[in-house]
């Protein structure tokens, strides 16, 4: 990397790359706990009422489809470790590598996507979509709409952070074409890994809760 | 070198890793681990793997375990506050069953 190249990536107020590279991480981990803190209400509402509506949110978990919700938490872990791995090429400096697991994770990202709207699909198709359209034959039918409810503002908030996730990664490409990173400069592929792992563990908290956890009643 | 490098070898593992509590945790799922009397017996099961996934994730992947003490610091901050808004709100709904139903404010008519 040529000298003018360094004083570009490294910004004067910081004293060297390596303190710079960890206050972005730091300033990442700072939004993602506003982000732990959005989620985290959203998983203790849904705790308190799945204690109180057992029964409605069980039968709710039934309709959803257990082996698409598996297939996607595959593809999201497959999709975290291409992006790890993604990152790991930044850091050794290779741009090939490195092109080739930003496009891997942005396609598994995008194939998440695709098996989320089939999943949606078939619950329209089943007029399973809490409001007007509601249409369940069941004495409890009032507590398996307020489970679809949260299915979908939880599902539907984390889909959005994939669509996020996924432009973040169109951006990574194509820095990462133009040659943008280096061993010594790669702090956005870092902290959009960051963003990206995160987004993971979402999912991970919400596959068993919202697919598993009436299966066996 | 900026940041930790770990070796690919890891993350395969931990992606493997992974995969194994996937599999564990819809397997844990079609059992009444509760043996019918404990309520709560198969969602603190997968709970637990889900937390144990997490912090693969965390660790790993986004490379806290070789991370700074200040990054430590806001990673903890941060579990730490969801603990509080989960714990102390579920110890209340939760336990709200163990007492009996009150009698009504007022003076008892009798």
């Amino acid at each position: 990397m040529s000298e003018h190249q360094d004083t570009v990536a490294l910004q004067h107020q910081f004293d060297d790359a390596e303190q710079q590279f960890e206050a972005s991480a730091l300033g990442m981990w700072a939004f993602l706990i506003t982000e732990i803190m959005f989620f985290g209400g959203l998983f203790t509402l849904f705790l308190v009422y799945v204690s109180a509506y057992a029964q409605g949110f069980a039968e709710g978990s039934r309709h959803l489809d257990l082996t698409l919700g598996a297939v996607n938490t595959v593809v999201l872990i497959g999709s975290s470790l291409t992006m790890a791995m993604a990152v790991w090429s930044a850091q050794v400096g290779r741009r090939t590598p490195l092109l080739l697991f930003l496009a891997l994770t942005m396609l598994l990202g995008l194939a998440f996507l695709g098996i989320k709207v089939v999943e949606y699909t078939h619950k329209f198709d089943q007029h399973l979509v809490p409001g007007p359209g509601f249409r369940l034959e069941s004495p409890v039918a009032n507590h398996v709409q307020l489970f679809f409810s949260f299915y979908f503002a939880m599902t539907g908030m984390h889909a959005l952070h994939m669509v996020v996730g996924v432009g973040l990664l169109g951006v990574l490409l194509v820095q990462a074409w133009r040659g943008s990173y280096s061993a010594e400069y790669f702090n956005p592929v870092e902290i959009s890994g960051l963003y990206w792992h995160f987004v993971d563990i979402v999912w991970i908290f919400l596959f068993p809760l919202l697919y598993l956890v009436a299966r066996h009643t | 070198m900026i940041g930790h490098r770990v070796a690919p070898a890891v993350y395969v593992r931990v992606f493997l890793a992974l995969l194994l509590l996937t599999g564990l945790t819809i397997l844990a799922g079609f059992f009444d681990l509760g043996g019918g009397r404990l309520h709560y017996a198969n969602a603190i099961v997968a709970l637990t793997i889900a937390v144990t996934k997490a912090t693969l994730v965390v660790l790993y992947f986004m490379h806290v375990r070789w991370s700074s003490r200040l990054t430590w610091v806001f990673v903890g901050a941060g579990v730490f506050w969801l603990l509080i808004l989960i714990g102390l709100t579920l110890s209340d709904v939760y336990t709200r069953p163990w007492i009996p139903a009150l009698p009504p404010w007022g003076i008892s008519p009798q």
